[in-house]
């Protein structure tokens, strides 16, 4: 279980993020929402200790993610950040290989070419493993990146904005996929998202942030209303129901 | 930072595949070179002179044997290093000598020859690593205050970072007239290579070796800081050790042979587009390169004025500004 205690980071005096508490859901798939600069890939890396908080911690069962010997915790919780351009030319396998590296520490045993192969099979890539990553569309290499998140076989998996630059088809194949890892696998899958019908359909659960806080937490039903994301965004968006599915129209 | 400019290349890949060689293959092209440099000079070795005259022994020993083996050390140790130092700033630019760790060298080494004139070569060698070392350190604190916003950054600052502290040497030899001693120890020469004189060489093996079984980790820590942190990495660590083996290596380099231009520029890229940049995989074909390349450079320049010797600086520093263009014109064309 993650919890959030007191928790704010500050850029050159200014705050981006300032949570009193927030405790995050067990299983299923958490969307974080909100504006521009709402503090949600902040507060996403602080969780994924790839940014110390300024005050405050976050923990993990219990125990302040800081104080994990970094392998322990990368056999726990993987964290996957946006704009995930590499300098290194891998192919597809090499990348996916590299997710087992808190087990296997470069010496792949049997168990970890088990999972690289089903992480692999899991986002369709069985054909592209030999591929170079820049040989590959936007779409490919975005699920290579899961395919290595998934081979981590962690408990926690955290994503920062994991549609970017992707078309509807690909966008909607990577979001059944974290679906997939949360209800199938038991993760627990949390994700920065910016399209509010991807957020209303996939997720279980909704933390919505706006100017570095948490304005409101809790399941879709009780996020995704006309007044909150309103008030949210400071736009007349409508959000309606028909054949018992939510749909936010983002025109009003 | 990205580059990304591959793309066009998987066709070249993929024919060069289909014959792709085997080890055998590898090895036997390494010793048909090894073989040819060992009986190529200026005074005729043969096998039967060999076998028969004692004094054509003692030339092979002395000076054709060592002088064989320094190429492939130094060949596959610098292209290692390069390799090495690509994953560590994340970019396919930078080698040792663009990035102010050969001129932080040279300057160890005036200096080591300033204060303690008498030292043995091992002595030299420390010294000469720590200037890298400590040079190649601030090189990349510059780097981080700087915004990269274009690959060429790195290197253009590397060059000149190392630009000035090779004026400062230059400035400081020249007052104490040790140029031309400075200039004969920085510009690679493997004529100068006599038994007993470059032995160090087997130290920056052996350190190229550890660097290898650490290639994994210099692989993650060029995916980044936070993949790489992620998965269990400690960056900082990481480039650490990576500055202290490169560091090592190149003083060992610097003061025995002269580092040699071009080296660890070229191998890696062209074997990055080979093979790619996992370093695990790629760091053997990386290490046969340097040395084919290494050992083919100074059989050339051995033959071309025969029975004079054209150092390998030139010819490599031909054939490496060639191969660079040609890598630059491939992935911005």
């Amino acid at each position: 279980m993650i919890r959030v205690e007191s928790l704010t980071k500050t850029y050159a005096g200014s705050t981006v993020v300032d949570i009193d508490a927030l405790h995050l859901p067990q299983g299923g798939v958490t969307a974080i929402i909100g504006p521009n600069g709402a503090g949600k890939s902040t507060l996403l890396s602080m969780i994924g200790r790839l940014e110390i908080p300024s005050t405050g911690r976050v923990l993990l069962d219990g125990q302040d993610v800081r104080t994990f010997r970094n392998n322990t915790l990368a056999r726990r919780l993987a964290v996957l950040k946006q704009d995930n351009t590499l300098a290194a030319r891998l192919t597809v396998h090499d990348l996916v290989a590299f997710g087992r590296y808190p087990y296997s520490r470069g010496r792949p045993t049997q168990e970890d070419r088990e999972q690289i192969d089903a992480a692999l099979d899991l986002v369709g890539l069985q054909d592209f493993r030999y591929r170079f990553l820049d040989e590959l569309s936007g779409g490919q290499r975005q699920r290579a990146f899961i395919a290595m998140v998934l081979a981590q076989d962690t408990e926690y998996a955290l994503f920062d904005e994991p549609l970017n630059s992707l078309d509807i088809n690909h966008a909607v194949g990577v979001m059944r996929l974290l679906g997939h890892a949360a209800d199938e696998m038991g993760k627990t899958v949390v994700v920065v998202l910016h399209d509010l019908n991807f957020a209303a359909r996939h997720a279980d659960h909704i933390i919505a942030m706006q100017a570095g806080k948490v304005v409101e937490a809790g399941p879709v039903a009780r996020i995704i209303r006309e007044d909150l994301l309103r008030r949210l965004y400071d736009t007349g968006l409508t959000v309606t129901t028909r054949n018992n599915r939510v749909f936010v129209d983002v025109f009003g | 930072m990205t580059v990304r400019s591959y793309t066009s290349t998987s066709q070249w890949a993929r024919a060069v595949n289909l014959v792709q060689m085997k080890p055998l293959l590898y090895c036997f092209v390494v010793v048909l070179l090894i073989a040819a440099s060992l009986l190529v000079g200026a005074t005729g070795v043969g096998l039967t002179s060999l076998l028969t005259d004692p004094d054509a022994r003692e030339i092979f020993l002395i000076s054709r044997l060592p002088r064989s083996a320094a190429l492939v050390l130094a060949g596959a140790s610098s292209a290692i290093m390069g390799a090495i130092v690509q994953r560590l700033v994340s970019n396919h630019f930078v080698e040792p000598s663009t990035m102010g760790t050969v001129d932080s060298a040279g300057f160890g080494l005036l200096a080591g020859l300033l204060f303690l004139p008498d030292a043995p070569p091992m002595w030299r060698m420390v010294i000469a690593a720590a200037g890298a070392w400590l040079g190649t350190a601030m090189f990349l604190l510059l780097l981080r205050s700087v915004p990269m916003r274009s690959p060429l950054m790195p290197p253009l600052l590397g060059i000149a970072f190392g630009g000035i502290i090779g004026s400062a040497t230059s400035f400081i030899a020249y007052r104490f007239d040790l140029m031309q001693a400075m200039s004969s120890w920085m510009t690679a020469d493997f004529s100068v290579v006599l038994s007993g004189r470059y032995e160090l060489l087997y130290v920056a093996g052996g350190i190229t070796l550890l660097g290898w079984f650490a290639a994994d980790r210099f692989t993650l820590a060029g995916m980044g800081d936070d993949i790489a942190r992620g998965l269990g990495l400690n960056p900082t660590m990481v480039l650490a050790i990576g500055i202290t083996i490169v560091a090592v290596v190149t003083g060992a380099i610097v003061v025995t042979v002269g580092f040699i231009p071009f080296l660890g520029l070229i191998v890696p890229n062209l074997i990055a587009r080979w093979r790619g940049d996992n370093l695990r995989r790629s760091l053997p074909l990386v290490a046969w390169l340097g040395a084919v390349m290494t050992l083919a450079c100074d059989i050339f320049g051995r033959l071309i004025f025969h029975p004079f010797d054209l150092p390998i600086g030139v010819t490599m520093g031909v054939l490496g500004a060639v191969i660079f263009l040609w890598l630059l014109l491939k992935r911005f064309g």
